[in-house]
């Protein structure tokens, strides 16, 4: 430190070989004292890869690591942790039944007697919490508090065990628009304290306004390492994805034609028994993409389900292609056309551990030509799963791999091509770019685009506002299990849904234009 | 292009699992046998010896092989029962009593009419299966319905099975004379025996069969595709359309029949009448073993159920002829599951051994 070097780590030429493929080929990586650096790259670049090897999970092949400018071999976590190197995971490791207290102090309890002295461990929760602006109740128990709280946890649990250098694995992925701007305000505020911060992420936007550097990488080769006030957004997407991406979305002017979906008064229960859906009710036309905006939380899981037959409704009407459904069921709807695209890939859009083929015939499994009687039509199902893979880009070594074994972007595209495939006339797309690279997002904007000229109703739910304005062309926006209002594209402004998805009713917020 | 190697990696790497899918119920046989031997060396008795005793009383002899597969038929059933359950997501433990009530109902049928083979054989049969198929399917639909952990009442339905086919057979049900047993059934409900003199019956051809006929099941029939699904994910299997609830009843119907085939083949094939239970033989619960050695694949279940076959005739024999208790068999028969069912640690010392030899390569 008195040499002026300011760096808390240091990577050098990290080499690190997995059988058939260099996750990372002499990547070079610097971290600054007290800043926050982006570490970006699309799945699969090798970031997680990079920071698993300062972290310990992974021995890197060849090079050196510096922590605090000493030499470290960091040969298991263990040794990562004792030089204050602290991980958040994308996935949450906790103990859900425990509290906030027993997740953050597990395995450092502080004792008496050889029993957990609950009173020290609460108040050790609380100072560093205070210390660090990070709000959360030390007796709640984990599973009754929000994703967002969950990563304070996490947080909290790498600080308690003494952490100056922060890994955070894809923050923002599992949290709302509200939630992003308070972890951000938390960053901000260990960095403060003097902490240092390496937040990987694949969205361009975060870096911009969370990061001061950001580090590229891509295909396991680092790119650059440069200041995010130097940067465009549009250039660090070249660099993160090796060519000119084209980030808005180019489309004609929407042919609306007649009412295929039509909801009233919609009301449903959430898994709390608590009502979600408070009255509900929109409509969707041919040939239009209605984007439903709101945070997190506000009746759009239950909406979906609904529409799916996967929830039952309290009350209210849902009337398809002018006929009322009165009790929705999924193999039904299916059927009489709609597809659904949704908004947990791995929970219930795929079946990971069945091959391609198998996946690509959920839902239409018993019908001709995958099957004939009580049979499977292996051969049939084989060929078809071929064509589609061909037909929607899928990478994959052929149609017999699992689903696991695909990356993010292509497992979504393997349900795009399944539900795209079944010709429906409404498509229920639910988050349908969450947690995959830029690829295959403006592949999969790009398609809905296409289903929508080709005459389809698309309803878009999804959380990101960026994605909701630049496909929609309508916006319905939800609150509390309602629609505020459904304003047309031209009408939408991100100040103006944003106030709305906060719950001020529509008129307010244009009386609040006209005043301001 | 990266895309396209991780995934072929990946393609590879899920290969090797296959091949250690096949590797690590060998080496557990092996472990089981090894720690056997040790037992034996602390009592004063000879592996050795012993272990020729095992070998031969399965393949030293027709009438040994023989014997060997009367004890494989009905472990073939309770295995593919276990592993059928395993294939939806339930775990079955309730093969003894399904075993039971089905063992009683085919005898029941066997000794109650007097129809011809063609007729009776197959009735007395398909009684068996719809008795222990409700007995299975019971814990099925208080599953689906009420949220009711199949585990809990596949045992409890275990001791009602018992007592009640004990009452049944003991009370109203019992011939006439001393022995705690139903008359003698027909010899045209008998699955016949087809080598003079020895006591394998029918029964091991129509539990080859079976297997292949759930092999199909499973891999061929939009069932068994809607049952795996379930399986693996049940949310992921309602997205699709797929009635939950109903494949469940189903499947359990279906794994309780398969355990009951047990008990009438076992009624029909070997014992010829139902006698009163002391207790519960144990197929259902050794069939959980044989589906955790045969992976719940139904061509491992046949093999499984050779292996503890073998295992359960070889500690007869070794009792008889070198003194060795039969409790060493059940040692290694628990060594064996205990080494399958902590695969875990065979992947993670595969992986180190393989991760220390790919970083040596790397460093030449």
């Amino acid at each position: 430190m008195a040499s002026g070097n300011n760096l808390a780590v240091e990577m050098k030429g990290i080499t690190k070989r997995f059988p058939g493929v260099i996750a990372n080929d002499r990547v070079d990586f610097e971290l600054e004292k007290g800043e926050i650096h982006a570490l970006l790259g699309e799945n699969g670049a090798g970031k997680t890869t990079l920071m698993n090897c300062l972290y310990g999970f992974l021995n890197a092949d060849e090079g050196e690591i510096f922590i605090n400018n000493k030499k470290v071999e960091v040969t298991d976590p263990n040794v990562a942790i004792n030089h204050g190197i602290g991980m958040v995971h994308q996935h949450f490791m906790l103990v859900p039944p425990f509290t906030v207290t027993e997740n953050i102090v597990l395995g450092k309890e502080p004792t008496e007697n050889n029993m957990i002295d609950y009173k020290t461990a609460n108040q050790n929760v609380r100072d560093i919490s205070k210390q660090y602006g990070l709000n959360v109740e030390p007796t709640a128990k984990v599973q009754d508090i929000s994703v967002g709280m969950q990563q304070r946890v996490e947080i909290l649990k790498a600080l308690y065990r003494g952490a100056d250098i922060l890994i955070l694995d894809e923050p923002t992925a599992v949290l709302t628009p509200q939630e992003v701007e308070e972890l951000v305000k938390i960053m901000e505020s260990l960095t403060d304290e003097g902490k240092s911060i390496i937040f990987i992420t694949h969205k361009l936007k975060e870096v911009q306004s969370i990061a001061d550097r950001v580090t590229v990488i891509r295909s396991g080769k680092l790119i650059d390492t440069v200041k995010t006030d130097t940067v465009t957004t549009n250039e660090l997407a070249n660099m993160m994805v090796g060519r000119e991406v084209i980030l808005e979305v180019e489309k004609e002017e929407a042919n609306p034609g007649e009412v295929v979906l039509e909801v009233e008064d919609l009301y449903a229960k959430n898994d709390r028994d608590l009502m979600a859906l408070n009255g509900t009710s929109f409509s969707v036309k041919r040939g239009e993409i209605l984007g439903i905006a709101g945070v997190d939380g506000n009746g759009q899981t239950e909406l979906t389900e609904v529409l799916t037959g996967l929830r039952k409704k309290e009350k209210g009407t849902i009337k398809f292609k002018g006929r009322e459904i009165t009790k929705p069921q999924t193999k039904r709807l299916f059927e009489e056309g709609i597809s659904h695209i949704p908004e947990d890939r791995q929970k219930r859009g795929l079946i990971m551990e069945f091959k391609l083929y198998e996946n690509l015939i959920l839902g239409r499994h018993d019908r001709k030509p995958y099957a004939s009687g009580l049979n499977l039509n292996n051969k049939k199902i084989k060929e078809e799963a071929r064509r589609l893979i061909k037909e929607y880009d899928i990478r994959t070594p052929s149609e017999t791999v699992q689903a696991k074994s695909l990356s993010g972007g292509n497992q979504q595209k393997l349900i795009i091509a399944r539900e795209f495939d079944r010709k429906p006339d409404l498509l229920i797309a639910a988050q349908p770019t969450r947690g995959i690279d830029v690829g295959a997002i403006e592949y999969i904007h790009n398609s809905l685009i296409g289903q929508r000229d080709n005459n389809k109703a698309i309803l878009l739910i999804s959380l990101e506002l960026d994605e909701i304005l630049s496909l929609s062309d309508r916006v319905a926006v939800i609150y509390e299990g309602k629609i505020v209002d459904i304003l047309d594209i031209e009408d939408a402004t991100e100040e103006k849904l944003g106030l709305m998805m906060a719950g001020a009713e529509s008129e307010e917020v244009k009386g609040g234009g006209q005043v301001g | 292009m990266v895309d396209k190697n991780i995934s072929e990696r990946k393609a590879k790497y899920l290969q090797k699992q296959r091949l250690v899918d096949l590797i690590v119920p060998i080496i557990a046989i092996i472990a089981g046998l090894i720690v056997g031997a040790i037992f034996m060396l602390i009592i004063g008795a000879e592996p050795i010896k012993a272990y020729i005793v095992l070998w031969n009383s399965s393949f030293g002899s027709l009438r040994g092989f023989g014997e060997m597969l009367v004890n494989t038929v009905p472990l073939i059933f309770t295995g593919l029962a276990v592993a059928f359950g395993f294939k939806i997501g339930l775990f079955n433990i309730g093969g003894d009593g399904q075993f039971l009530v089905s063992y009683l109902a085919a005898a029941y049928i066997g000794y109650m009419f007097q129809l011809p083979m063609y007729i009776h054989l197959p009735f007395a049969l398909v009684a068996g299966i719809i008795a222990g198929g409700v007995w299975g399917g019971i814990a099925g639909y208080l599953k689906a319905k009420l949220g009711i952990h199949e585990v809990i009442t596949t045992i409890m339905f275990n001791y009602i099975a018992l007592h009640l086919v004990g009452y049944l057979v003991g009370g109203p049900l019992k011939a006439e004379g001393p022995l705690p047993a139903t008359p003698k059934i027909f010899d045209t409900a008998k699955l016949p025996r087809f080598v003079p003199n020895m006591r394998i019956h029918y029964g091991i051809f129509l539990a080859l069969a079976v297997a292949v006929l759930i092999y199909y099941i499973l891999w061929k029939t939009t069932f068994g595709y809607e049952v795996r699904a379930t399986g693996q994910n049940p949310d992921a299997a309602q997205f699709g359309g797929i009635n939950v609830a109903r494949n469940m009843v189903l499947a359990m119907f279906i794994s309780g029949a398969l355990a009951g085939l047990a008990g009438s083949t076992q009624a029909l094939g070997l014992e010829y009448r139902a006698y009163q239970p002391f207790g519960f033989v144990g197929y259902g619960f050794t069939g959980i073993a044989v589906a955790l050695v045969g992976k719940g694949h139904p061509v491992g279940v046949v093999l499984g159920a050779l292996l503890f076959g073998v295992l359960s005739r070889g500690a007869m024999m070794m009792q008889s002829m070198v003194g060795v208790p039969k409790e060493v068999i059940e040692i290694i028969q628990a060594i064996i599951i205990m080494f399958i069912a902590s695969e875990y640690i065979f992947k993670y010392l595969a992986r180190k051994w393989r991760e220390r030899k790919g970083g040596v390569a790397d460093a030449s």
